[in-house]
């Protein structure tokens, strides 16, 4: 039963059939069918991951069966370590997620019912998007969850929800058409040098003209830099992460926007290496103007949860710089950061939604001396703002490091620009810091309460992996390594040698 | 003189021959049943009629013939899958056409005049357009499989002629609709004009009418002369016009709101699959061999379509006209499917107008449902909030929105990969780019359309969702069971098509 992908998906579509039957007033009874689900979910991917062979680079756990023979399209699944690291931070987050938000479903315009449904249909999907080794079906995964989460978003979300999840579709829809463009011209050549297929290592294969390369790697491109969002290609998510429930936040920056990262190293680099080369250049300027500009807009922002969606931006940049920077190092980085970027993001945007919940206002300012009031709280979101500006000792610091370290041997200039980012994400953390947490109580806040057990129980591992890993990073590197060092030789590139020092 | 039995197979003609008695028994029907008994014998003998006739289309789908009817008709594998097609569509479209209310209860009446009055209050319901649909169907039937520009042409008016007066027959805004059967009519009688002109060319440049003949005299000259040219042109022009492509397509949007909505889901669904189909085979047969005069034109017309058809939707403020645009940006990505020229193309065009033509019939039975004191309603403004008043038809009607704007896991996903597929095998990469554009447009109007039904809370005004009858509620389940079965696991009809989808000519 244990270590099949197929299973592992199907487990959450399960948990929400199983929610559908439940009566619509029985709504404790669906978060707790949703949390076991999750757990259960989170333990069979650990149970995985432990019987996953780190050195060996190819892909494990394969399955394949046969959908539509007329195409040549499989349901097709395996990983290798970099979609294991990325599933594993996708099914551990949901429970944490489903947990952190035990009341968010109240007050949106459907069932809370539906809600848990939503979010277990999208945990299948995050699932499958990972594993999936047929292009086909990676497309249809990666379009397919657009849709919960856009009535996630639309539905459960505040202010100008609505108007948030339609701008957050009509983006993503636009990118995946042009990727679905892309995929067709895949899918002809494929045709043209024997046979239809959309298996992704038969497409890597493929022979194309640098003119064709160029143009079907766009198609990708564009769309993952949507999904990741590279400037400027990213003003979707300020709004979507503003209106969102804390939850689907930390779902949508955590998890979804991983999908374009990973889509890069996967699709872009593996299909089209020459093109990735052609244009590195110009995704190394975006991706550092992505770092400077998504931190300078951070330290602007007056909202909690505007200025948490534009610190991934800046830290987006951080990752699509590791992966072009073509060095083993860039990759692990960019790889390690995906998963800690995952945990740093959860972590602010649940406590920063506990604060926003209690406080009834997301601006900073209404915020001040919460230490005094809510000791826990406080020191939770002190803690995962530490992690988000990459604090030694946290885990972002080592991903960060590899990142401008594998940069740097490769790309000086780039690297040295976008350490400012790091000195400026000192200041886009420390202000809100300082406003929210320290100083004199400001009038509103004597009265608030801190976390209970549950939301305690909810945040602790977050806080207990970002700790953890910070000092002891080689569990998920033994498994990230080997994988990134493929997918460099794959391309052609070798690391440089570093400059020796005394010259 | 030497006289020449004429040959007919009756087998491989039945399926029009049984809708054409039915039809005939509907009229006599009409005349002498008692009115209490009319409305469900005549419901039972259309429906029997109809799958009869599928019944029919299914014992003949292996057979090949090119001499039936004195070799003016083509039975082939297409032409079994078209007429499959449109019995289906048909036939879910009957169910919606049983509901008497869309429908005026004499039509003949001026609008507002003392008989009309009289009628309604007698309750006097006359049912002629259950013979106009059998006729119709006939019609739809003949058109793809007709192998000479003649029957071509007769077929084309025995489906154009009931559309016309079946477009009238609205029992609400009577003048509206009576102007949409006029303007559908003149339009429509314009382009069949220009479809005759350009038959005449044709036979001057080939002297044969026949597709066969129009082939051979192609492949013998090399498709460059200027008969030919005006032929292929004008002859377009009359078979564009019925599939609603840019530049003509003037009509649809008046036609599509004025008529009686089972009328129009019948008309936009069905309609587009007799004349894609008849347009498939006279494209891929007779003038494959020139295709260097056509492509072009046609590649311009479809990105022009397609662009023309996802942008004015998205101004539209009535439900049934942003589905008429929608329709014609439809007919643009159809018209991929007939320039791509090779087999995948053809096969995409079955399977795409076999899916959206079920998902179009599903879309506006939802329209029907929809409804205040006065009738259906159609302004999109007040079909806000109605996932929070019905959410299950919000729901249907949402999932065929997804399935037009071709979103993963729906039939109208599957339609659009293997069309834009084709078509770029066939290396026309600009329209596949124009058509994945269009696509990121129509979007946002669908999209827009869920974000009222879900997003917007609902005003009291008096619209309600009528509850379905049990007809209308089997074409919804049965279009929507179709749409997600064929975008989850549409390998068997793919296959079915595969198997079945070449031109014998």
């Amino acid at each position: 039963m244990l270590n099949s992908l197929t299973l592992l998906m199907a487990l959450p579509i399960i948990g929400s059939i199983v929610v559908a039957l439940l009566p619509k007033t029985k709504e404790t009874l669906a978060k707790q069918v949703a949390l076991i689900t999750t757990l259960i979910v989170a333990g069979a991917t650990i149970a995985m991951a432990v019987n996953f062979q780190r050195d060996n680079v190819d892909l494990q756990f394969v399955e394949k069966y046969s959908w539509i023979p007329t195409f040549g399209i499989n349901f097709a699944v395996g990983i290798d370590g970099l979609a294991l690291v990325l599933i594993l931070m996708s099914t551990v987050l949901a429970p944490i997620v489903v947990l952190a938000g035990w009341n968010e479903a109240h007050g949106g315009r459907w069932s809370v019912k539906v809600f848990y449904i939503l979010i277990l249909v999208l945990e299948t999907m995050m699932i499958g998007v990972f594993a999936a080794t047929d292009v086909f079906l990676f497309y249809v995964i990666f379009e397919a969850m657009l849709i919960p989460v856009y009535f996630l978003i639309g539905g459960y979300g505040t202010g100008q929800r609505s108007a948030a999840a339609v701008k957050f579709l009509i983006y993503s829809l636009f990118g995946g058409l042009l990727m679905l463009a892309s995929i067709i011209g895949l899918y002809v050549m494929s045709g043209a040098q024997g046979g239809h297929t959309f298996d992704l290592q038969a497409l890597s294969q493929l022979e194309m003209s640098s003119t064709t390369q160029n143009f079907l790697f766009l198609g990708f491109f564009i769309a993952f830099a949507i999904k990741a969002p590279l400037w400027p290609l990213h003003t979707w998510l300020p709004d979507a992460a503003d209106s969102a429930t804390p939850g689907t936040s930390v779902l949508l920056l955590g998890v979804l926007d991983k999908v374009g990262t990973f889509g890069m190293i996967r699709y872009c680099l593996t299909l089209f290496p020459d093109a990735s080369k052609t244009f590195t250049p110009m995704i190394l300027v975006l991706s550092v103007i992505s770092i400077v500009y998504g931190a300078f807009l951070a330290i602007g922002q007056r909202d909690l949860k505007r200025l948490i969606a534009f610190t991934s931006i800046s830290h987006f940049g951080f990752i699509t710089m590791g992966i072009f920077a073509m060095t083993s190092q860039g990759q692990s980085g960019a790889t390690l950061y995906m998963f800690n970027h995952g945990f740093s993001t959860a972590a602010l945007f649940l406590v920063g939604g506990w604060m926003i919940s209690r406080r009834g206002s997301s601006t900073i300012a209404d915020f001040g001396g919460l230490q005094r009031v809510t000791p826990v709280m406080a020191w939770s979101f002190f803690l995962a703002g530490m992690s988000s500006l990459a604090l030694p000792g946290m885990s972002s610091f080592v991903s960060e490091f590899l990142v401008l370290v594998g940069t740097f041997t490769r790309y000086p200039v780039h690297a040295v620009i976008a350490t400012f980012g790091i000195v400026l994400a000192a200041l886009y953390i420390l202000i809100p810091v300082q406003k929210a947490l320290h100083g004199p109580t400001t009038a509103g806040n004597e009265n608030l309460s801190d976390l209970n057990l549950r939301e305690k129980i909810a945040i602790a591992p977050v806080i207990a992996i970002i700790i953890a890993l910070g000092f002891y990073p080689s569990p998920l590197l033994k498994v990230i390594n080997p994988a990134s060092a493929h997918v460099i030789a794959q391309m052609g590139f070798t690391d440089p040698a570093p400059t020796n020092g005394d010259k | 003189m030497e006289f020449t039995t004429p040959v007919l197979n009756y087998t491989l003609l039945s399926p029009i021959l049984i809708l054409l008695g039915a039809a005939l028994i509907t009229v006599l029907v009409e005349a002498f049943v008692s009115k209490a008994l009319r409305p469900i014998t005549q419901l039972s003998i259309t429906l029997g009629g109809l799958v009869l006739a599928l019944v029919q289309v299914w014992r003949i789908r292996n057979e090949q013939s090119m001499t039936a009817a004195m070799g003016s008709v083509i039975i082939d594998g297409p032409a079994v899958l078209m007429q499959a097609s449109i019995l289906i569509i048909s036939i879910i479209s009957v169910f919606l056409i049983a509901d008497t209310e869309h429908f005026t209860a004499l039509a003949a009446s001026l609008p507002g005049s003392d008989e009309e009055r009289q009628a309604v209050q007698s309750g006097n319901q006359v049912t002629e357009v259950y013979p106009l649909t059998l006729f119709a169907v006939s019609g739809m039937l003949l058109f793809p499989i007709s192998s000479d520009l003649i029957t071509l042409f007769v077929a084309l008016e025995m489906l154009s002629l009931p559309l016309y007066l079946m477009a009238g027959l609205s029992r609400r805004r009577r003048l509206a609709s009576q102007e949409s059967a006029l303007k559908y009519f003149l339009l429509g009688a314009f382009s069949s004009a220009f479809f005759l002109f350009g038959a005449a060319f044709l036979y001057g440049y080939s002297a044969s009418v026949t597709f066969a003949g129009i082939r051979d005299a192609v492949v013998g000259s090399g498709g460059n002369d200027v008969f030919l040219l005006i032929g292929i042109s004008f002859l377009s022009v009359g078979l564009l016009f019925k599939v609603g492509a840019v530049p003509f397509h003037a009509w649809s949007p008046d036609v599509y709101q004025g008529s009686p909505t089972p009328v129009t889901a019948f008309m936009a669904a069905a309609t587009k699959v007799a004349a894609f189909g008849a347009m498939l085979r006279i494209y891929y047969t007779s003038f494959a061999n020139a295709q260097w005069s056509w492509t072009p034109m046609l590649t311009v017309i479809a990105i022009v379509t397609m662009v023309f058809g996802s942008l004015v939707a998205i101004a539209q403020r009535d439900v049934k006209r942003m589905l008429a645009y929608s329709s014609i940006a439809h007919a643009g990505f159809l018209l991929t499917g007939v320039i791509a020229l090779n087999k995948a193309g053809l096969e995409a065009s079955i399977f795409y107008l076999f899916a959206y033509g079920i998902a179009t019939v599903g879309g506006f039975a939802i329209v029907t449902l929809v409804r205040d004191a006065a009738g259906e309603v159609t302004d999109l403004n007040r079909w806000k909030g109605l996932g929070k008043r019905s959410p299950w038809v919000a729901t249907a009607f949402a999932g065929f929105l997804l399935s037009f704007a071709g979103i993963p896991l729906t039939s109208g996903f599957i339609g659009k990969f293997s069309i834009f597929s084709a078509a770029y095998e066939s290396g026309a990469k600009s329209v596949v780019i124009a058509g994945v554009l269009s696509s990121a447009i129509a979007a946002f109007f669908y999209i827009r359309v869920i974000v009222l039904m879900f997003f917007t809370d609902p005003v009291e005004d008096g619209t309600s969702v009528e509850i379905p009858s049990a007809l209308t509620s089997l074409s919804v389940i049965f279009a929507m069971v179709v749409t997600i079965a064929l975008g989850v696991f549409p390998a068997p009809v793919l296959n079915l098509i595969s198997d079945l989808a070449t031109f014998i000519r």
